[in-house]
């Protein structure tokens, strides 16, 4: 990673953190990390962290990390800006890397959802849809999660740091539950569970806390979701039930879009 | 802030240390303020129209991404709501755990407001983290961080995780942690009781400005308990209503500088609701160390200057650490962990004391238990008018200061609320212009 000369004339990576549509939980991470917060504040130059600091300062930056989905034209030009002010860009989040819940507006007609919030919808500015960064610009690692694992987020900027490449898993929520020792949820209860289609990460929480995984971390790699609706539907969901199921917090995130899209078809 | 032609503008086009995307645009002429607006930029989310069509009992998954520092708040209105309709009683267990999991969001919550958003305000830093910087102030910095994990500890333990936990549901909790589980954490509660106590000192010694307007506080009221879950709606204006009430009184406005959608009381007032108000309406119903803390500042309360707020959220901290530590000691688990009911049809509404102030939510759900209609009033969308109105009262005093300094305190009394902008948007952008 390349890096700037610090105030001190000290060479530190400059490091910025930007938000979008989002509910600042993913940014939250990272004050979260309080044992770590002191250290990575001293590791790098923390440029640009509006939820921390009122010290703004300008690009370009080693680092971005970017929370939260495109969600109006602003934005939408904002983020070239970003891209064009950063070295390496990091989408943190459901919203960041899937479009997040709000993107569940993308299935609907977005006047509808103004006038059934907004007393004065002509005051509204927004797109029609709530996208991914990926979808506007390139992303150099995307960090799932709704919210991100901080120890993973302090694993890609540690990585980044000394210059080795981001290690997360690309498997399934499934590997985390035999890792942890939980019975199959899913198996053993018959609640339905998005852990064999979802990407792990989160150490798998939810079936550890007796209730089936809903999908906070978006798909793995190569999922097979129409596998899985149609054991949901064997286990007795309805095609109501398995729609809202895949359209969560990574609904728009393709496989799950298009498990979603079809059971849709499927209960008209 | 700009200074031209004997105009003077306070313009911060993207407040810092609060959560979320707002400004403020102040523009005044002599000593007359021409123009002043909180605007909320924060894109809408449309919570209130997906939230249609899903079950029930995604509700508290969903409203917990509304915040990503206050999610319990956005749950537990929603759980409460949604067991009105049904008609679930819970247990006396399951309450009690439900107080503890609130207890766990106020440290964390608190903890991150006084010292990363707050403190480095009345001292005179940009942030904690210049703070941190300074050999004194060090110390402070990482009492405050401890303070906050010790929080975050207890959320994740009951909750599995800090941001949006997984376990609270309607009815109870799909999983209710061990005696062990909580015993474990034992030591660092009796440790933060004691820094929270010091905290209350150490806030009482920080240089308020001269402020107090007159103007209504709202909380809720609990007979016998400080309010967190439960209570009437209460005012130091005479109001006293239950929650079923709330949108009698409490009307909302969407005005057209934001995102946001505003609260006011149905004369057309503003008003204020979170630690202060309840501090100032519950003072009998505190623990009793919290209560010596207070004491032990010497500042009187009820208390009606915003600045306070620092030390209100501190002395509920302490209320928080306190009865944190009588839970534990008394911790009976409860079983089952839940209590579950078949769907009805029907409307119940809520309202519970997220750490920035009252949370109301309104369900309305078919037999199916599908979700029909909702209205969400985050506590940011409720203090926005009174940010405004505390503006326009303290603007005439810091026009005599640098322009710098005077755009730092109006954007420090914003920070007294720590609007939760992404809450609100419903919700703020700092702009003054003189002149």
């Amino acid at each position: 990673m390349s890096k700037t000369d610090g105030a001190n004339g000290q060479s530190k990576p400059r490091l910025a953190v930007f938000k979008f549509a989002s509910c600042d939980g993913c940014q939250l991470s990272l004050l979260d990390a309080e044992d770590y917060l002191l250290a990575v504040a001293g590791a790098v130059e923390i440029a640009y962290f509006v939820e921390a600091r009122r010290q703004t300062l300008p690009g370009p930056y080693d680092v971005a990390l970017v929370e939260g989905s495109i969600s109006n034209e602003e934005q939408a030009e904002q983020i070239q800006e970003i891209r064009r002010q950063s070295s390496f860009l990091i989408a943190i989040g459901a919203c960041a890397t899937a479009g997040g819940i709000q993107a569940l507006r993308n299935w609907q007609d977005v006047d509808d959802y103004i006038n059934i919030v907004y007393a004065n919808p002509s005051y509204i500015d927004t797109l029609a849809t709530s996208t991914p960064i990926s979808d506007h610009v390139a992303v150099d690692f995307e960090l799932r999660g709704c919210p991100i694992n901080k120890y993973q987020l302090l694993d890609v900027v540690t990585s980044l740091l000394i210059g080795r490449q981001p290690r997360v898993p690309t498997y399934s929520v499934c590997v985390e539950c035999k890792r942890r020792g939980t019975t199959c949820i899913m198996v053993a209860q018959g609640v339905p569970c998005l852990g064999p289609v979802t990407q792990a990460g989160c150490d798998a929480i939810c079936p550890a806390y007796n209730r089936g995984c809903y999908g906070c971390y978006g798909p793995m790699e190569a999922p097979n979701g129409a596998a899985l609706a149609q054991q949901l539907e064997s286990m007795g969901s309805s095609p109501d039930q398995i729609v809202r199921l895949f359209r969560g917090f990574n609904g728009y995130a393709e496989p799950f879009k298009a498990t979603s899209d079809e059971y849709e078809e499927m209960g008209r | 802030m700009t200074s031209e032609n004997g105009q003077k503008r306070i313009k911060v086009d993207y407040m810092a240390r609060v959560e979320g995307e707002g400004a403020l645009d102040i523009i005044i002429e002599g000593d007359e303020i021409k123009h002043l607006e909180l605007n909320i930029f924060e894109p809408p989310r449309f919570f209130e129209a997906f939230l249609r069509g899903r079950d029930y009992w995604e509700a508290p998954d969903i409203t917990a991404r509304i915040c990503g520092i206050c999610p319990v708040a956005y749950q537990m209105s929603s759980v409460h709501a949604m067991e009105k309709i049904l008609e679930i009683e819970i247990t006396p267990e399951i309450r009690r755990l439900r107080r503890l999991l609130y207890c766990a969001e106020w440290i964390e919550s608190h903890a991150l407001h006084i010292f990363l958003l707050h403190a480095p305000d009345f001292l005179g830093y940009e942030s904690a983290i210049s703070m941190a910087a300074v050999p004194a102030l060090l110390p402070t910095v990482e009492m405050g961080l401890r303070m906050k994990k010790i929080g975050n500890d207890l959320l994740a333990t009951i909750g599995g995780r800090e941001v949006h936990p997984v376990t609270p549901t309607v009815g109870g909790f799909y999983r209710a942690p061990t005696l062990k589980e909580l015993q474990a954490l034992k030591e660092d509660f009796e440790w933060g009781l004691e820094a929270a106590i010091s905290t209350v000192a150490w806030t009482a010694t920080l240089d308020f400005p001269d402020f107090a307007p007159d103007y209504e506080v709202v909380s809720l009221s609990h007979p016998d308990e400080y309010p967190m879950n439960e209570g009437r709606v209460v005012s130091n204006k005479g109001l006293d209503i239950p929650v079923e009430e709330f949108e009698q009184y409490f009307l909302t406005e969407h005005v057209a500088h934001s995102n946001a959608v505003q609260v006011h009381r149905d004369h057309g007032g503003s008003y204020q609701t979170g630690p202060l108000a309840r501090v100032n309406l519950n003072l009998d119903k505190l623990s009793p160390q919290a209560q010596k803390a207070m004491q032990d500042t010497g500042i009187e309360f009820p208390n009606n200057n915003p600045f306070i707020s620092i030390v209100s959220r501190s002395i509920e901290v302490v209320h928080a650490f306190e009865e944190a530590l009588e839970i534990i000691d008394s911790y009976e688990r409860p079983v089952p962990s839940r209590i579950t009911a078949v769907p009805q049809a029907g409307v119940g509404c809520h309202i519970t004391e997220a750490p920035r102030g009252m949370c109301y939510h309104r369900y309305r759900i078919d037999d199916q238990g599908i979700i029909q209609d909702v209205r969400i009033d985050a506590p940011t969308a409720q203090n926005l008018r009174r940010m405004e109105d505390d503006l326009r009262a303290f603007v005439p005093q810091v026009l005599d200061l640098p322009l710098e300094d005077a755009t730092w305190r109006c954007e420090q009394l914003v920070r007294n609320y720590d609007p939760c902008i992404s809450c609100a948007t419903h919700f703020l952008k700092l702009n003054i212009q003189r002149r």
